[in-house]
């Protein structure tokens, strides 16, 4: 593989022209003949019983033609088999404001909302739980009856690797902190959509912005009760995901039904306030971190907790929780290690995956208590991660197998090219470092199966045309791109040559979806697997009219030329002619399967992937003590991706990241007050603009990985993980706070100059170590609050509150 | 339901006679009387940029535009920015430069700039991210997007 003639080369993606005239059809640009609207009905209520709900007010409108509740639609669904705790639309009990309860289909959109206003529901209102602390606590309350563990536990997590203990005895210093990962919402710019139609032959099509129509496919035909070969679903192009549209959704099923009942298609789409409700987004993580060092900073031990709100149903969170704390362990080599994991219900939108799933908490927290270690013991922070490297070809202690491993070199560039070792030190100014991993895709699927994760069929025409068909998702990744660069390099043409068909179910072999960044690995293997078949086959051709040894033959920009004399060439169309007159129609199959990594223990399915990326960012900041205001000047993130298929892609890739890092850090957040969502607009809920947005910088770091597409790796999601942590290292440079909460906002960073705090975050569950005193401070809160409402006493008398702990306390 | 309205709109050098609801606006109106999707929304609310378009040359966010407000102007959506089949310099150093990810936000950010070049053709990094400080990418970081800027600019004026 010397010469590369598409890889690497900085080209336009093969399908950007239908994004750059307005001819791509999304979801919602879709129209049908006889198309019907429908929109949803959501709850006003975070937890309650529904006890009436009655569509007979709706459908007597005049423009209504049909409309549906969760009744109707009773299966139980979600994304992971063994936590299916959802329906489509919710079915006597509502857990979250924004939750779906009924669906209507109309003549127009108009008539659609004002049919959603005659539908009667009467709720019955139930304590509800909205903290990690309260949930870990309340046992009167259970927002789902069947929760085997602890009333509101969603799943609890114990691993421990290596001699903790000792490792802990052997530390000549140890580090024990306590932090808050707040929870934050993918908002791509698209609203979720579906059109579905059920036509007169009994099967149905569902066009649907997801990640994963596979997936969905399987929940159609389990929900709906229609067999999946008569069920087609269409990945329309996604107009940004990053993790939200990779659950099967309320809307989806609720087009579906409609459909199969009126027989005309249907289409929903989402407004923007409804996307926050579907949300699936960043969990809110409160983590407690323990690390053992020696003097000269080498890790002997770690101990990593991690509390997660999940919100009020399962989406992945079985997975997110592993994630938390999987991957610690393959950047830095940690030879003890211990993690516990918590994730929690609450009667809040259902978390789920946000770029970086799951591992993107974790590394924020123990990024920051490196660089706390490092002031400890007096080392620089770059320092102390090179000390600390986890090697190439190794396994770490919880039996991950590493393959190519970048950090070093990723550090060392990034911090090259921001100036890091030569920083300035002037108050209000700072530079923070931090590096980070991601997986290069699941190592396992979310169903158990044995079958290959992505599967590709490659066709070449009589005209020199190239038909590549893979079930991948174009989520604005660029995937079509990938599967047109691996199967035009391989079969020496050009990206334009090549026809791509991706998303359908009906048209292409299973792939399992845009999601854990595993496109470019696994599906980019499958096609170099189907058109290196095909290579051979026109290889063997040209070699007869040539009368040159195959091995002596090239392809590239069409021709099939002898490497000693590349102007002896067969043009590309007529090695096809002649390959197929000689062994026929030429289609070859490829596909790919993760080696088996799993370790030899319990929840060793979550955490391994082929290969890891690698990405380390400096950022440089300057605060304003005046106002507050945190200014980024610039990020740099270096990240190993293996090797860049397509250079402007990957540089895209971890701009984006930079960008979205900086926006978790210092700007997003989705809270509540009582159940109801704070900001669900874009107005509220602030995404950066192009004037909040630094100067990035990307810097690829290529390690040839052994076993990726031409040595490729991961680019999509783990240049975000170090940018979250280096933002807030970078703010302590400057100002000598540590920000051990997200997000670092103006007004705590005016709070804690104006209290001279040194650092600003949590100190435990609620009261500390026993989690009961979290449910008496709440009760203590909640009375005052009742006594507030009834006009009883001085709302600040601070003095009711602590009083009554202090009595319980004592006794 | 509200009675239609009859309007008569001048999108992309060609007339159009659509009925549809006073209330309705230029965003509902070109997408779904006029057919032209290449219009997106995000929010529907001001909120997001991906509706823009312009008018008479200013971009607007047409989903706080009626579409009879529009009547009598001259309106120009993504689909307007190439003649015939030839791209405008800004749509080829869009593909170049890999200013389009999702592609969502892009016929909206296409505009904006459109207008910021024909008033300034060779604006600085702060004067583009003014013009397009109005429309939300979630993908690229807005860095591709200016670097496009810069080549169409290059290409138009040079």
């Amino acid at each position: 593989m010397s010469e590369l003639s598409v890889i690497g080369r900085r080209l336009p993606k093969v399908n950007v022209w239908e994004h750059l005239t307005g001819s791509a059809k999304y979801a919602d640009d879709i129209a049908l003949p006889r198309l019907l609207h429908g929109k949803l009905l959501r709850s006003t209520e975070p937890h309650a019983r529904i006890t009436r709900i009655d569509l007979s007010r709706a459908l007597a409108h005049p423009g209504v033609v049909a409309a549906c509740t969760g009744r109707d639609m009773p299966e139980k669904m979600g994304i992971m088999p063994s936590t299916q705790d959802e329906t489509a639309l919710a079915v006597d009990r509502v857990r979250y404001v924004g939750e779906p309860v009924a669906a209507v289909a109309a003549i127009d959109e108009d008539a659609a909302f004002e049919a959603l206003s005659l539908i009667d529901v009467a709720y019955e209102p139930l304590p509800t739980i909205l903290t990690i602390d309260e949930a870990l606590t309340r046992e009167d309350v259970r927002i789902h009856e069947e929760s085997r563990n602890r009333a509101n536990v969603f799943k609890e997590v114990h691993l421990e690797f290596g001699d903790v203990e000792q490792g802990f005895a052997d530390a000549e210093h140890v580090r024990d902190d306590w932090f808050f990962f707040e929870g934050n919402t993918h908002a791509p710019i698209e609203q979720h959509s579906a059109v579905a139609s059920f036509d007169a032959d009994g099967k149905l099509t569902l066009w649907t912005s997801t990640q994963v129509p596979h997936y969905l496919h399987r929940e159609l035909e389990k929900v709906l009760g229609l067999p999946r070969s008569r069920i087609r679903v269409i990945a329309t192009p996604n107009g940004g995901a990053f993790g939200g549209k990779s659950d099967p959704f309320g809307h989806e099923f609720a087009a579906c039904w409609l459909s199969m009942k009126t027989g005309r298609p249907v289409k929903i789409t989402l407004d923007r306030e409804e996307v926050f409700y579907a949300h699936r987004g960043r969990h809110p993580v409160k983590m407690r971190i323990r690390t053992g060092v020696k003097k000269d900073g080498a890790i002997t031990a770690v101990h990593y907790q991690s509390y997660l709100d999940g919100g009020a149903y399962a989406s992945y969170g079985i997975a997110t929780t592993y994630y938390t704390g999987a991957l610690l362990t393959v950047t830095y080599r940690i030879p003890a290690y211990k993690f516990d994991g918590t994730r929690v219900y609450t009667n809040k939108p259902p978390c789920g995956p946000k770029r970086g799933h799951g591992s993107t908490q974790p590394r924020y927290g123990f990024e920051c208590q490196l660089d706390k270690i490092a002031a400890d013991l007096g080392l620089d922070p770059l320092e102390l991660r090179l000390r600390n490297l986890q090697p190439a070809n190794s396994k770490t202690v919880n039996e991950l197998r590493v393959t190519s491993m970048g950090l070093g070199d990723a550090l060392e560039q990034a911090a090259r090219a921001s100036g890091y070792r030569d920083r300035e030190r002037a108050r209000g100014r700072g530079m923070g470092i931090a590096g980070s991993a991601y997986i290069s895709g699941a190592g396992l699927p979310i169903y158990w199966n044995d079958m290959p994760h992505s599967g590709a069929v490659v066709t070449l025409d009589r005209g020199g045309g190239v038909l590549v068909s893979c079930g991948t998702a174009e989520i604005g990744q660029g995937s079509d791109m990938l599967l047109a660069s691996v199967a035009a390099e391989e079969l020496g043409v050009v990206p334009e040559d090549v026809h791509v068909v991706s998303g359908d179910t009906a048209l292409a072999p299973v792939d399992l979806g845009s999601y854990s960044s595993r496109v470019t690995f696994m599906a980019g293997n499958a096609v170099r697997m189907a058109a290196a078949q095909l290579r051979r086959a026109l290889l063997d051709a040209a070699a007869d009219k040539l009368g040159v040894p195959v091995e002596r033959l090239g392809c590239a920009f069409r021709r099939i030329y002898d490497l000693r004399d590349p102007e002896r060439f067969v043009p590309f169309v007529d090695a096809v002619v002649a390959a197929e007159s000689k062994v026929g129609t030429l289609s070859a199959r490829g596909y790919y399967k993760p080696p088996k990594l799993a370790g030899d223990y319990k929840g060793s399915g979550v955490g391994p992937s082929p290969a890891y990326s690698y990405s380390a960012c400096v950022a440089d900041v300057s605060v304003d003590e005046e106002s507050g205001r945190i200014t980024v000047n610039k990020i740099v993130v270096a990240h190993d991706c293996g090797r860049a298929l397509n250079p402007v892609n990957v540089e895209g890739q971890i701009e984006g990241s930079a960008y979205m890092g900086m926006a978790e850090i210092l700007m997003e957040e989705q809270v509540f007050r009582g159940g109801l969502h704070k900001k669900p607009s874009l107005l509220d809920y602030k995404l950066p603009t192009a004037k909040d947005t630094p100067e990035l910088e990307a810097v690829i770091v290529e390690t040839i990985d052994s076993e990726g597409p031409y040595g490729a790796k991961e680019a999509g999601e783990g240049p975000l993980n170090p940018v979250i942590p280096a933002i807030a290292n970078a703010v302590y440079d400057a100002i000598g706070v540590r920000f051990d909460e997200t997000p670092i906002t103006a007004a705590k960073v005016l709070d804690a100059l104006a209290k001279k705090k040194a650092r600003v975050g949590p100190d435990g569950l609620a009261d500390g170590a026993d989690p009961r005193n979290a449910m008496r401070r709440l009760l203590a809160t909640t009375e005052k609050r009742e006594r507030k409402r009834a006009g009883g006493s001085d709302p600040f008398d601070l003095a009711v509150p602590s009083e009554r702990r202090k009595s319980e306390g004592s006794g | 339901m509200t009675d239609k309205t009859l309007m008569r709109l001048n999108v992309n050098r060609q007339r159009y006679e659509v009925a549809a609801a006073p209330h309705h606006t230029l965003l509902e109106v070109l997408r779904e009387e006029c057919g032209l999707t290449g219009t997106k929304h995000g929010c529907e609310l001001g909120e997001c940029g991906a509706c823009t378009v312009l008018l008479d040359g200013a971009p607007v966010y047409s989903c706080l535009t009626l579409a009879l407000e529009a009547e009598g102007h001259e309106v120009t959506t993504v689909e307007g920015l190439a003649r015939g089949s030839e791209l405008d310099p800004l749509q080829t150093a869009f593909a170049a430069e890999g200013a389009a990810q999702c592609g969502y936000c892009t016929p909206g950010i296409l505009l904006a700039a459109k207008a910021l070049l024909e008033r300034n053709p060779r604006p600085t990094r702060a004067e583009m991210a003014e013009a397009i400080s109005g429309n939300l990418c979630r993908c690229t970081g807005y860095t591709a997007i200016y670097e496009a800027i810069e080549r169409a600019a290059s290409e138009r004026a040079p």
